[in-house]
């Protein structure tokens, strides 16, 4: 066999690779987004489900979602930056810290259901939460934390010491520091890092399925300690659980979409930011 | 002769299990520039960040000795770290402005330390007119300081360390990322600083030593060979490594 011949095959591996993740992707989206694009209007999300939900809109599931949403990140990215703070910025290395590391590794890896049953036993039963839309944000939140905490310890990484070296030069404290220079530099990365964890737990069912997610709930409702719809759940629920499954196959898949958007939403901001953070640096 | 400002007494330093400093005794004088010169590696930047205690941060870095502003022992449990950066002040290597405005860089100092409010600008502006900056900026004191030329912004970072009125300022081959015509204006404000500041200052450049220095330190591998006033160093060394060193045989 030729060289030239070699690298080209070599080529065709890789290159083909990547066409075929594209082309898997492809399909999905496709396929969600032909079947579903016929239920989607302006009703749909803006109306409630009617008629045992096969008919009317996907409303309580979206406010539900976006409720749990803020609750996730309002516990989850001030906790985790600080702990990634505390781990970067303040502690030593030593056993101590490698066992923090390590175990926020491990709970990176937990599937989401342990998450879910473990919400269940600490928010809804021992803090007596009850199942609730702050139960299953708390829960989505410990979900997101090990994430959280690890792209905000990369993105503190990436701040040249020089950086720090130049306030505590001038006899800034080490929280001065982070505070005016560390912190201010990193927060696009983190908030990259934050937007794109809290877009996959908006499209988690597993660990709010006991912590207070509802089939049905009649009204929207703000309250925290109250039953929420959410989208991945009511998509789950419209596909397995519902008693005429045909009939509401387009709702589900409309749900789909409006999910996947939401998602594409959030990662696009995220690339924003961080094209943003890109273009200013260049200056 | 004038006395002594800040000294070191059989200091050692260690990071983990080796040891980078080895048992120096230096005194720098009063109003004087003393330049720390040796190869790469002997320690001269080490030994710098000692006396403003950056090595505070290394969990592993270990130091025995004792390092004197005045009579003040600046290790001293008692004294706050921050205190000392502000009577010792550090200019580093690289130019590292705040990625903020010129304005911001130069307030940025003296907020951390509660000068009162009124008195901010003023103290501002003399000290961009001391680190000769004050011309060249003047009119666009809100431009980022980061927009600067090189040379401009460590003469920004030398206005930055200036404006709290150290009493040392300590710098880390402040020329090195420089180009010669930066680098003069640099010397040039070096000269001037030691009439209100002590100056220590290391630096690779023999003939930036002998230029701007009153006394020179040479160090190799962690141990001070010769410490002696500049004319000496370089004109009639006693030591045959020191010899070698400025000859240009090493190094």
């Amino acid at each position: 066999m030729t060289k030239k011949l070699k690298i080209l095959i070599d080529w065709i591996l890789l290159a083909g690779s990547t066409l075929l993740v594209c082309l898997i992707l492809g399909v999905i989206l496709w396929d969600i987004f032909s079947k579903g694009m016929s239920s989607i209007s302006w009703d749909f999300v803006s109306q409630f489900p009617t008629h045992g939900m096969t008919q009317g809109g996907i409303l309580p599931a979206i406010i539900g979602t976006f409720l749990l949403t803020i609750i996730t990140t309002l516990f989850a990215m001030p906790l985790g930056v600080a702990c990634a703070v505390y781990l970067n910025e303040y502690a030593s290395p030593s056993l101590l810290t490698n066992i923090i590391r390590a175990s926020i590794r491990n709970l990176a890896g937990i599937p989401s259901i342990i998450y879910g049953l473990f919400g269940l036993a600490l928010f809804v039963q021992s803090l007596k939460l009850g199942t609730s839309v702050l139960s299953a944000g708390l829960t989505l939140g410990l979900l997101s934390l090990p994430y959280i905490i690890t792209t905000t310890e990369e993105a503190l990484k990436r701040i040249p010491n020089s950086m720090r070296e130049a306030t505590l030069g001038l006899g800034a404290t080490q929280f001065e520091t982070i505070k005016d220079v560390v912190l201010p530099r990193a927060l696009p990365g983190i908030l990259t890092g934050v937007i794109l964890t809290i877009s996959r737990a908006a499209g988690e069912t597993a660990p709010i399925l006991f912590t207070g997610v509802a089939f049905y709930i009649n009204g929207i409702t703000l309250s925290l300690d109250q039953e929420f719809m959410a989208l991945p759940y009511h998509l789950y629920m419209l596909s397995t659980q519902h008693h005429a499954i045909e009939q509401v196959r387009p709702l589900a898949y409309g749900t789909a979409v409006v999910l996947i958007a939401l998602v594409f939403l959030l990662n696009m901001v995220a690339f924003y930011i961080r094209f943003k953070h890109r273009s200013q640096q260049d200056v | 002769m004038s006395d002594s400002k800040l000294s070191a007494q059989g200091l050692n330093l260690f990071f983990g299990k080796k040891q980078v400093l080895k048992n120096i005794s230096i005194s720098f004088k009063k109003n004087q520039v003393t330049a720390l010169i040796g190869p790469s590696g002997c320690g001269k930047s080490t030994l710098l960040r000692t006396f403003n205690r950056m090595h505070d941060l290394s969990p592993d870095a270990r130091i025995e000795g004792l390092i004197k502003l005045d009579e003040l022992n600046i290790y001293d449990k008692k004294i706050q770290v921050t205190e000392i950066r502000k009577r010792i002040g550090m200019v580093f290597q690289k130019p590292n402005p705040l990625p903020k405005s010129i304005y911001e860089n130069m307030e940025y100092a003296l907020k951390i330390h509660n000068f009162p409010k009124q008195e901010i600008p003023a103290l501002i502006e003399n000290a961009l007119k001391e680190s000769y900056l004050w011309d060249e900026v003047k009119d666009e004191l809100n431009k980022p300081a980061v927009q600067l030329s090189g040379g401009q912004q460590q003469r920004l970072c030398i206005a930055r360390t200036v404006v709290l009125r150290p009493e040392i300022i300590l710098m880390d081959e402040p020329c090195s990322a420089l180009d010669p015509i930066s680098t003069s204006k640099i010397e040039e404000l070096i000269v001037r600083l030691k009439k209100d500041y002590t100056i220590v200052i290391v630096t690779h450049n023999m003939q930036q030593a002998q230029r701007i220095s009153d006394d020179v330190a040479f160090m190799y591998l962690g141990e001070l060979m010769e410490f002696d006033i500049c004319n000496n160093i370089f004109k009639n060394p006693k030591n045959e490594l020191t010899k070698n060193y400025v000859g240009g045989h090493f190094g």
